[in-house]
């Protein structure tokens, strides 16, 4: 996948934003400089699993959540 | 004797939390001085404004600490099962503390909701480790479930009010066959100790420790108390008597 100069809207972690199309899972956390490793990314409410990061495309309107765990009792 | 739930062993019969320690640093100091091998975590949202660095694993090691993820602030079955997957999802193990809370202003548990979650999630294969009330029918029923663990709370998440039902603790203690940890409540080390004499296998804090003046100190406290109240379980405590009886001979007086 390569960037494209077009811009797409998606929804994350429950906000509009607005981020450059062409972006893979994968692509999109390296840019928000989020560790793969560090994070679980649900999208359109499934779960992807960490090896297919690279493979999934985002797409206009996606509603992606990104979680991590803090600190709770 | 060591604690076995779903096939872990602990040596420690403390589980603690990670949340509102004023800082990292005081919240590790703590964890460590507890002697606590499995810690609370709870799944949120990234903050992608970075704000502050908040992610627990950048202060929490996963070789160091048993992980258990929690689903706290959910207040549906499905919103607990969706919590509990994301946490399975990081890759630690497939234990998860189930909380569904029922009504806001006492954290108390909405049982029939935790059922329905209990029994979704053990069917998916997770260890469930269910927050609940003190009431045995749904003690029995969390166990009927699939649950790894029943954990009923002392008294209100926070509250440090201690151990306010000894009697129904020690019930569901007695007529279950999972491991069965007190959960929320426990306000400092003569709370946990009771906690303990009533029986049960273990205990989880986290206000407690994180809101005492001193955090690290408290959580020495609670690894005596904790040892202690499991001591003198074992031991066997004298009966209870309201009246006096020596403990010096009463023959051989002088006259």
């Amino acid at each position: 996948m390569r960037l494209t100069e077009e811009t797409m809207r998606i929804r994350l972690n429950g906000k509009e934003r607005e981020v450059q199309g062409g972006h893979t899972v994968r692509s999109l956390l390296d840019a928000l400089e989020l560790q793969p490793g560090m994070v679980v990314v649900e999208l359109n409410r499934d779960i992807l699993e960490r090896d297919r990061y690279a493979d999934v495309p985002v797409h206009e309107g996606d509603s992606i959540e990104l979680v991590h765990f803090v600190g709770g009792g | 004797m060591a604690l076995v739930i779903g096939g872990v062993e602990f040596t420690s019969r403390l589980i603690v939390g990670t949340g509102k320690y004023k800082t990292n640093q005081v919240m590790i100091d703590a964890i460590r001085a507890s002697e606590a091998e499995m810690v609370t975590v709870a799944v949120r949202r990234v903050d992608l404004d970075r704000t502050k660095e908040e992610a627990i694993l950048h202060h929490l090691s996963p070789s160091e600490f048993f992980l258990l993820a929690n689903t706290a602030g959910c207040y549906t079955a499905d919103d607990a099962v969706r919590y509990a997957r994301l946490a399975r999802a990081a890759g630690f193990n497939e234990f998860v503390k189930l909380e569904v809370i029922g009504d806001e202003a006492t954290l108390l548990p909405d049982v029939a909701a935790t059922l329905v979650a209990a029994r979704t999630l053990s069917s998916e294969g997770f260890k469930v480790m269910a927050y609940t009330n003190d009431d045995l029918v749904t003690a029995l029923r969390l166990e009927d479930a699939g649950c790894v663990a029943v954990m009923p709370l002392a008294s209100p998440i926070g509250s440090g009010l201690g151990v306010v039902n000894p009697y129904f603790i020690r019930e569901i203690k007695r007529r279950l066959d999972v491991p069965v940890i007190v959960d929320a409540g426990v306000g400092t080390a003569s709370d946990a100790c009771v906690t303990m004499e009533q029986g049960v296998d273990g205990v989880l804090m986290n206000t407690a420790l994180a809101a005492a003046d001193d955090p690290v100190r408290m959580a020495h406290a609670m690894r005596h108390a904790v040892v202690a109240g499991r001591l003198a379980y074992l031991a066997g405590r004298m009966p209870a008597r309201e009246i006096a009886v020596p403990s010096s001979p009463t023959r051989g007086m002088l006259d």
